[in-house]
């Protein structure tokens, strides 16, 4: 059963992430997209991690894709979708990304068989999370919010109607 | 039972899957997607080793990850908006201004 819930999730996943490569209009990449995040959620899901999963469709499949809709329905293009690429390109760039999927296949192998020795089990429940967030890593979590307010303030300077440097 | 490296693989196909509509593209705002595509593609094998070492550290981290791709995802869309106000699209053959 969880073979199949896998097997449909993933493939649905790349499948979409495929049909974004493959389709010219952006806006529909987008939803593309949206559908890939969402099925990627559902993959965390399997992968025992469920509030990962919540945060990843709330965050991911919501807030962002939703940020992206929203600036390509303020860029509006009519005629600057820049032409397509020449089929020779497709073919060579499917040969390469062959190559890399095999380099990368082989790196995972390495890492994931030295690596994988069965660890007591930590607090993969929320509870848990928040309790790593706030001991152990509480100097990245202070961190995160600086980061927050810098992309903030850097996203109104950059893009603010009186925007003069 | 499924294996984590089932789910590793799956996240390598992502990633590659993400290079590939990263150089194939031409558009800044697609090949910023493909930017997030090759995120998640990180996030999935961070939570695939996470289950095979039974490790709850890295959830964590795929929370900082979610934090940064949505604090980049900001800042890029504004440059996206600011280069199009300037130039009118968004082609990235526009922005090799810089090379000889």
């Amino acid at each position: 059963m969880a073979w199949v819930i896998f097997g449909f999730l993933s493939l649905l996943c790349a499948g979409s992430v495929v049909a974004m490569v493959l389709s010219k209009n952006q806006a529909h990449n987008a939803l593309f997209l949206v559908l890939s995040f969402a099925s990627l959620g559902g993959i965390f899901g399997l992968l025992d991690a469920p509030f990962v999963a919540a945060a990843q469709v709330i965050i991911y499949a919501g807030a962002i894709m939703v940020l992206f809709l929203f600036a390509i329905m303020m860029i509006n293009l009519k005629e600057g979708l820049p032409p397509e690429r020449k089929r020779v390109i497709y073919g060579i760039s499917a040969v390469l990304g062959c190559v890399l999927f095999a380099e990368l296949l082989i790196v995972a192998r390495r890492a994931f068989f030295h690596g994988a020795e069965a660890a007591p089990a930590g607090g993969a429940n929320p509870a848990g999370l928040g309790h790593l967030l706030f001991t152990d890593y509480l100097y990245p979590f202070e961190l995160t919010s600086l980061l927050l307010v810098a992309a903030l303030v850097g996203a109104l300077t950059l893009a603010g109607k009186k925007g003069s440097s | 039972m499924i294996p984590g490296s089932a789910f590793l693989v799956l996240a390598i196909v992502l990633f590659v899957l993400g290079v590939l509509a990263f150089f194939l593209k031409r558009d800044l705002l697609t090949q910023f997607m493909s930017v997030e595509v090759m995120l998640n593609a990180g996030n999935l094998a961070f939570l695939a080793l996470a289950k095979a070492s039974s490790k709850a550290e890295a959830q964590v981290i795929v929370f900082f990850i979610l934090t940064v791709a949505a604090a980049e995802a900001v800042v890029g869309m504004a440059i996206v908006l600011h280069f199009f106000k300037q130039r009118k699209c968004i082609r990235t053959e526009d922005v090799s201004g810089l090379k000889g």
